[in-house]
């Protein structure tokens, strides 16, 4: 009995994965058809990511994708750990509101986030560009940073800084020797997450982008437009193993970190 | 003797409440001294004031005879070895004993030297480029101490440094410690909740019960003319017999017990009373003997007494005796 029991969850389990997978599994499928439609399969070929490498158009929104992101992520991390630092360490007047505020943007729909990002530039008469795309990134990515980061330091106490302090390290090197090399973990995840967001994003920065700041998922859902094409299956399938590559990193590094630092907690788990 | 550590009317609240009301306290150079009482007593916030942790609200600190209760943590001549030791998990062994000298910028080679001498001092050489977790919770502890002395402290703070460890070890650790200290000739500001602890270890021992000061002296003067009635309870075990506003702390050590139908010799200061045993408890080396006493002279219905095996007499429940003392023995307590 218990091994139908067995088989039938794993049979659930499967259909679940199934249900998640198989669309993009298709999708990747179907970027190495030579056929130029979807629906027919004709044969494995490359094509469409060569011909996807030599789109200037692509190779342009790709470098859009990676330097916002890797700006977003540099900026939104040193804020975010920053903040994580504040709110962990300092009692003050409204802390608790302040905590809650930094959580809020995570439920706000991205649709309004976007929407009143668009106002406040217009408003403030920004130019939509990469400025404004980095700036919108920056401020949806802190919060993400502040969680993790906030996370590794409530595991950490503060007898360890004490205890720095008491040997006689003054606060920076309280900080640069103890307190940094033990949120390092947190702090590299919360890096990584950010970048994940960024490339990833499509709504806020529907809004926010204005010319020579299309981002890759801008362009794809502007090819899109112009009907399904197998270029569009390659660039998906590279964007979805860019990201599954990150996501890896996202788990295996704190993980190793955490061996290093002799945490007692071995499972491996994401770090938000 | 020069005072290493005075306190003057330090006091301390935490938001808005007394803590800790005015204390004073002076301790000498190369002396091992004890803040003994229960949790909560104070006597971590204390120490944490004299660490730099805590600022007092209101007092001085004086070390070495210079006030240092303004100074942050790191520009004060005091080392703590804390309750769980605070290893830091990314660093060695080796690491953890030079971080204090890498802090304070000391030469390399001086670095190396002394912490050479620590490693060899607390047998921690071999286990040098270890990981603190990868070390017992008995060799963590000498690392804690290793970081902390090789820094020539002027004193050497301990928050329960064996609460963690269990009781072998923990008395094992106890006369490494005072060897230790006496080898280093170091001034051990030591807090414990654990009054056997405190006895075998310290020169003078401070007890405290709700931030202040209930009693200061050896540790011979403690156990033996306590001046309060909760200094003689919480330190070992004693009747306290209380006759109108006097109240009497009578160690169980010191009550003989004695067969009805044996004539005794009495002197004038011999106190006898009779009674029921009413409940004997084997302990090991002695039997705890609990007599209730016939006269309702004192505010105490049971008396508790100890035989020692070596007095053959075993007592039974039920019986009839008779219990006397010196009456020097009984040592006048306040209430």
């Amino acid at each position: 009995m218990k091994s139908l029991r067995h088989r039938l969850l794993f049979a659930y389990a499967m259909v679940v994965l199934a249900f998640l997978y198989i669309p993009i599994v298709v999708l990747v499928l179907y970027s190495f058809n030579a056929s130029r439609i979807n629906a027919q399969w004709s044969g494995f070929t490359l094509d469409w990511y060569i011909s996807v490498f030599q789109n200037r158009y692509v190779l342009e929104a790709l470098y859009n994708s990676l330097t916002i992101g890797l700006i977003a992520m540099v900026v939104s991390t040193i804020l975010g750990t920053m903040t994580a630092l504040a709110l962990h360490r300092y009692k003050f007047r409204w802390k608790g509101a302040i905590h809650s505020l930094v959580y809020l943007p995570i439920l706000i729909p991205e649709i309004v986030m976007g929407l009143s990002l668009l106002v406040l530039f217009s408003q403030l008469a920004i130019p939509l560009g990469k400025l404004t795309v980095i700036i919108a990134h920056i401020s949806f990515c802190i919060s993400f940073v502040i969680i993790i980061v906030l996370a590794r330091l409530e595991g950490l106490g503060r007898e360890m800084e004490e205890a720095a302090q008491d040997l006689g390290a003054t606060p920076w090197q309280t900080f640069r020797y103890v307190t940094f090399p033990m949120i390092s973990p947190g702090v590299m995840a919360g890096a990584l997450m950010a970048f994940t967001l960024s490339i990833d994003d499509f709504v806020i920065s529907f809004f926010v982008a204005g010319p020579n700041s299309t981002t890759l998922p801008l362009y794809i859902y502007g090819m899109v437009k112009r009907g399904v094409s197998p270029e569009i299956n390659a660039l998906s399938t590279i964007l979805i193993l860019f990201i599954f590559l990150v996501t890896v990193a996202l788990v295996i590094l704190p993980e190793r970190f955490r061996n290093r630092m002799g945490d007692k907690k071995t499972q491996r788990q994401m770090p938000f | 003797m020069k005072a290493m550590i005075e306190l003057q009317n330090v006091e301390k609240e935490f938001n808005g409440q007394l803590v800790i009301p005015p204390f004073s306290l002076t301790i000498n150079e190369g002396e091992f001294f004890t803040l003994l009482g229960p949790s909560g007593c104070g006597k971590t916030t204390l120490m944490r004031m004299i660490a730099g942790l805590e600022i007092p609200t209101r007092g001085e600190i004086l070390l070495a005879g210079s006030p240092v209760s303004k100074l942050p943590p790191y520009k004060r001549d005091v080392n703590m070895v804390f309750q769980q030791y605070a290893l830091f998990p990314h660093m060695n062994v080796e690491e953890n004993i030079c971080f204090g000298l890498k802090m304070k910028k000391v030469p390399l080679h001086e670095q190396q030297k002394r912490a050479e001498e620590v490693m060899a001092l607390t047998e921690l050489t071999e286990y040098r480029y270890r990981q603190p977790k990868e070390l017992s919770g008995g060799q963590q502890q000498r690392v804690a101490i290793a970081r902390a002395i090789v820094n020539n402290p002027k004193v050497l703070l301990l928050d329960e440094p064996l609460g963690a460890l269990d009781y072998q070890l923990r008395k094992h650790l106890q006369l490494e410690l005072k060897k230790l200290q006496k080898d280093l000739g170091l001034t051990f500001l030591y807090v414990t909740h654990d009054q056997e602890e405190a006895i075998t270890m310290s020169d003078r021992i401070a007890v405290m019960n709700k931030g202040h000061l209930e009693q200061m002296g050896t540790a011979h003067e403690i156990y033996h003319e306590p001046k309060t009635r909760f200094v003689a309870t919480f330190i070992g075990e004693n009747n306290i017999l209380c006759q109108g506003d006097y109240c009497y702390a009578l160690r169980p050590e010191k009550v003989n017990l004695h067969d009805p139908a044996i004539a005794l010799e009495k002197t004038s200061t011999y106190r006898l009373y009779a009674g029921v045993v009413e409940n004997v408890v084997f302990q090991g080396t002695i039997d705890k003997v609990f007599v209730r006493l016939r006269e309702k002279d004192f505010d105490l219905p049971v008396l508790m007494a100890y035989q020692y095996f070596d007095d053959k007499r075993r007592w039974r429940p039920g019986e009839e005796i008779l219990v006397g003392w010196e009456g020097p023995d009984a040592v006048k307590v306040e209430s």
